[in-house]
Parts: C-alpha cells; structure tokens; sequence
C-alpha cells in the first residue's frame, strides 16, 4: 500500500509540477465550454421558436437537449485528451532510465502500475469535476432533471477509466512517448468506429462490433439508462488492459 | 557479501557475459574494469535484480538475486550510469520518494534523509528541481538515493562521468569513506580511479572475466622487466653507448625530444626485473662527466596492464 502511496504522490506531483496537467485541463476546459455555449445557444433558438409551438415546448428539455449531447461531446474531446495524459507514464520512464533504478527497489509491478493509474485517473476526475459548472449553469437558469446527469457522468466516468488503462498499456509498450500517444489515440478510434459499419455487415455480426465499439456504450448511459451490460463491458476492457500493462512491465526481464 | 558463480547472459543469441563468477567480501571496494560494452552494466543490473541471468546464480547479502528479490533490493544501494533521477522533482521530493519505496519506517527516513543530504553535501540545495542542478550535484543526489537505506551493498555504475576534476576527486574521497563496512563495487573504465579508490580489481573484456587480483599484483604480475627514466645533459650516442655497457641493461632506448631540454636527452633503460641498477647507472653518467638530470623508476601503470590483457586476450 505504501508502495502505490508513494507511487501516486509522486506522479501527481510531476503533473503538476510540470505544465502537463496544467495544459490539458486549460484546453479541454476551453474546448467544453465553447461546445457548452453553442448547446446552449441551439437551445436557445429552438426555445423562442417553442413559445408559438406549446406541443413542443412541453417536450423540451435543457437536460436533454444540453447536457446530452456535451456528454457526446466530451468523449470525442477525451478521446484525444487522455492519451496525452497517459502517454508520459512509462514511456518517459523508459527513456530517462528511471525505469531501470525503479526496478531495483524493492517494489513490484503492479504497485507500480497503481500508483500510476489512479494519480492519471485523478487528474482526469478533477477534470471532471470541473465540467460540473455545466449542469449547475443550467440549474440555474432553467430545470435540471439530476438522474441523467448523474447517469451521464458515471457512464463518462467509465469511458474514461478504459480510456486511460488502453493509454496506460500502450506507454507501457515503448520508450517514445509520441509513440504511446498514436497508438492509444489510434486503438480508441478503432475501437470507437467499429459500430459504424454495424448496420452493414447483417444482424449478428453488427450486433457484435457495435458491442464491442467503445461509443455505443456510453450512449445508454448520457440518455440516462444505466445497464450491468455497459458497466461490465468498460470494467472488462480495463481490466484485460492492465493484465495487459503487468505484462509489458514484466517484459523487461525475460526479453533482456 | 556478494558471490557471483558462472553467471550468463544471452540477448537474444548474442551474448551480454558468459561464465562470469567473482567474489566480493564485507568491507571491499572492488573496481570492475573493461571497456564500454563489455559487459559490465549487464553484470549489474542481475545484481540488482533488474533482470534475471540466463544461467548461473548470484547471491548478495545472502540471498539469491532470483529467488529472493525483494529482499536483495532491500539491502542494496545502486546508482546506474547516466544518473537516472526525475527531473522534475526538488531533492527533497525525491528523497521522500526513494525512502518511501525503499520501504524504510517514516520515522527513520526523516533522519536517514538527515544524515545521507549533509554526507553527499546537497542539503544546501534541498529544495531546488533536480532538473535545475548542475551535473556535479545531481550525481551526488544520485549517490544519496543509493545510500537512502544504509545499503550494505553498494552498486556505482561509472560514478564519475561528466564531473570536473575536483568534482572527481571529491567523489572518490566520498566513495572511499563510504567504504567501512560496506561493500561497494565500483564499475568503470577510467583506470586511475580503480588504483586510487579499490582494494581489488576484477577485468572483464567481450563478456569475460580475464582477471581478478589486487592492482598491485597484478602490476608485479605483469611487469616481465622494470625501467628506470634517466634524463642526461650530453651527448645522446655517447651516453647512450655508456648506458648500454652498464652490467644489468638489456636495452637503452632514446625518447624523442619530449619533455628534454635543449641538450639533454631522456633515456629509457630496461633492465631484468629483479634488478635495480639505479646506483650503476648514476656512477656510469657522472664519471663520462655529464649531467644527471632525472633519475626515476617507471612503473607499469593500471592503463599498462589493462591495454596489456585486453590485447593479449584478442592476440
């Protein structure tokens, strides 16, 4: 426990202490309130436009028609954001050396690896925390339905965690950090388009890839449905990654 | 303290060292000698259980590198070459950081952290960014994560690169008084800092251990003939025909003009090894009448030695 502690500690420390933490917080705040202010804007329109239409107005929701869709937004920002947050954690490591003088206290792999985890996925649960500003502006002005903002930020919450476990791995894989960030960039979009071709390829096979695309997931939950499947699906995807990272880790001693 | 037996290892088919095996005793400073790529980094880092050996086993302070890991690391201190530290870290920071996964109880780290920053003399710049430091200091915070939980072994991979001269002796009057009952194992290929600073040497060429011994030893090993400097005023042929008839000489070889004056030449005078002809040979050149200005026996230098085995090794 005092292992990860120390672990933890010192990678929060070195994304604060370093413009890291400071630079993706300031662009994915600049990017989420931009797309907050033109949700809201389109809401806007369609509200005055309601006024003379009653049977609509009594339909429309800021919940739904705001912070829906900046969920959807938010994951396509992530997508980008959370490799650049992980891409750091090994490989920097690795092509400093520190990897070396690490592995000679007496720590083991998946201390290590947990440490790093959680300091990244705290880095990206303040980033989180701070995006709450949205749902409180739209309490403010208008109504604010609290179960699928609370649902939509569980199912991003998720999203996240195996976005940042893939990253994890794949800076685990290499000593180029440019590297490690195409490849998590990469697998994440892979892994997001593969539903696009779902309605194409028949019923089972579709069914399958859009199961296994990352978006399709998340969808359930910003609309506020909240499954065991989708949960288990992101939990399932972190898991095998890090089994995945304790690996890669490890490899340094047999491939020498 | 430290028992290497037969240890290989293989990259892939290339190998890394093959059949080494060496001993170290509590207390001894041992200097491991070769030059770069012959193995030494890879020895030290199955030391320090970064990596397992293909065959063979170590065992340092009593337990074995691949079964008992964690406890080996408990007990060693290393400082890999290149000094890999976070840069982005002040010392302080660092310490903490090291003392915490060197798994030292945190009432105790506060006075290890105490004791090791004066020691390596960084307390003055306890809280300044490594990154900010110069080469010198951040290598003697490289030292002090190494000594953070009083190692009983101490591994120092190349200690002295990149440091100024005085930063160099500084750091080997350190290693020295690190010593005690430490253990230290001082990796390098700089050859004087292994006759100033070791007890013992262990060359190591193309994965190879080609010799273990004191340096002095070795020096008396390898020294087939001894040779005496003679620096005379005078003229060259004729000295040199007068230095050749002294009883004892096997052969009198004139140095080109380096180092001489304008009419004195430097003489190189081989003779058997057991022999020391130094009195002859002051008489011979006082009675031609001429100068004497240097008289000087020259001894087989650890550079010698080492050039000396690590050709007759490819020979």
């Amino acid at each position: 426990m005092r292992n990860i502690w120390a672990i933890y500690k010192k990678e929060l420390r070195l994304y604060f202490q370093s413009p890291i933490a400071y630079a993706v917080l300031t662009i994915f705040l600049i990017l989420m309130g931009w797309l907050f202010y033109s949700n809201m804007a389109f809401f806007g329109r369609i509200s005055v436009q309601a006024v003379q239409n009653p049977r609509l107005s009594s339909q429309l929701s800021a919940t739904d028609s705001v912070f829906s869709p900046l969920i959807g937004n938010m994951t396509i920002v992530l997508l980008f954001i959370i490799p650049a947050l992980t891409m750091r954690l090994f490989a920097e490591e690795k092509k400093q050396g520190t990897f070396e003088l690490l592995y000679t206290y007496p720590i083991r792999d998946f201390e290590v690896l947990f440490g790093k985890y959680l300091a990244c996925l705290t880095v990206f649960l303040v980033m989180l925390a701070l995006t709450a500003v949205y749902p409180i502006q739209i309490a403010v002005l208008g109504t604010l339905d609290l179960a699928p903002v609370l649902a939509g930020y569980l199912g991003i919450f998720l999203l996240g965690l195996t976005f940042v476990s893939v990253g994890v791995l794949m800076s685990a894989v290499t000593k180029n950090q440019l590297v490690a960030f195409i490849l998590a960039f990469g697998v994440l979009l892979f892994f997001w388009v593969l539903g696009f071709a779902s309605s194409i390829l028949g019923p089972k096979l579709g069914a399958a890839l859009s199961h296994a695309s990352l978006i399709e997931h998340v969808n359930n939950f910003s609309r506020g449905l909240i499954s065991t499947r989708d949960l288990i699906y992101y939990l399932n995807v972190s898991v095998f990654c890090l089994f995945l990272t304790v690996q890669a880790l490890a490899s340094h001693r047999w491939k020498g | 303290m430290i028992d290497v037996q037969n240890l290989t290892k293989f990259y892939g088919h290339v190998p890394g060292i093959q059949d080494v095996s060496f001993k170290v005793e509590s207390g001894e400073i041992v200097g491991f000698l070769g030059p770069n790529g012959a193995g030494k980094s890879t020895t030290m880092r199955i030391l320090t259980c970064y990596m397992p050996a293909t065959s063979g086993t170590a065992v340092v302070s009593g337990f074995d590198v691949f079964d008992s890991p964690m406890e080996v690391r408990r007990r060693l201190g290393y400082l890999p070459e290149n000094v890999p530290i976070y840069l982005d870290l002040t010392v302080r920071d660092y310490m903490n950081f090291v003392g915490d996964l060197k798994g030292i109880p945190r009432k105790k780290k506060k006075d290890q952290i105490e004791k090791v920053l004066p020691l390596c003399g960084i307390k003055e710049v306890m809280d300044r960014i490594i990154g900010n430091l110069s080469k010198g200091y951040r290598q003697r915070v490289g030292l002090a994560q190494a000594l953070l939980n009083d190692p009983e072994v101490l591994i120092l991979d190349e200690p002295t690169t990149g440091l100024d001269p005085r930063q160099i002796l500084e750091m080997r009057d350190l290693i020295r008084d690190l010593a005690g009952n430490r253990t230290i194992i001082l990796c390098t290929h700089i050859l004087p800092e292994v006759s100033m600073t070791c007890s013992r040497v262990v060359i190591i060429n193309k994965g190879r251990i080609i010799t273990q011994d004191t340096p002095e030893n070795l020096t008396r090993k390898l020294e087939k003939k001894s040779t005496v400097e003679v620096e005379v005023a005078g003229p060259s042929a004729e000295v040199k025909r007068k230095l050749e008839s002294v009883p004892g000489v096997v052969a009198v070889a004139a140095r080109d003009h380096a180092g001489a004056g304008a009419d004195s030449t430097v003489f190189d005078v081989e003779s058997s090894h057991d022999a020391d002809i130094r009195r002859e040979l002051a008489a011979a050149v006082c009675g031609g009448g001429w100068g004497l200005l240097t008289l000087r026996p020259v001894s087989m230098t650890l550079e010698d030695i080492f050039v000396q085995l690590v050709t007759e090794e490819e020979g």
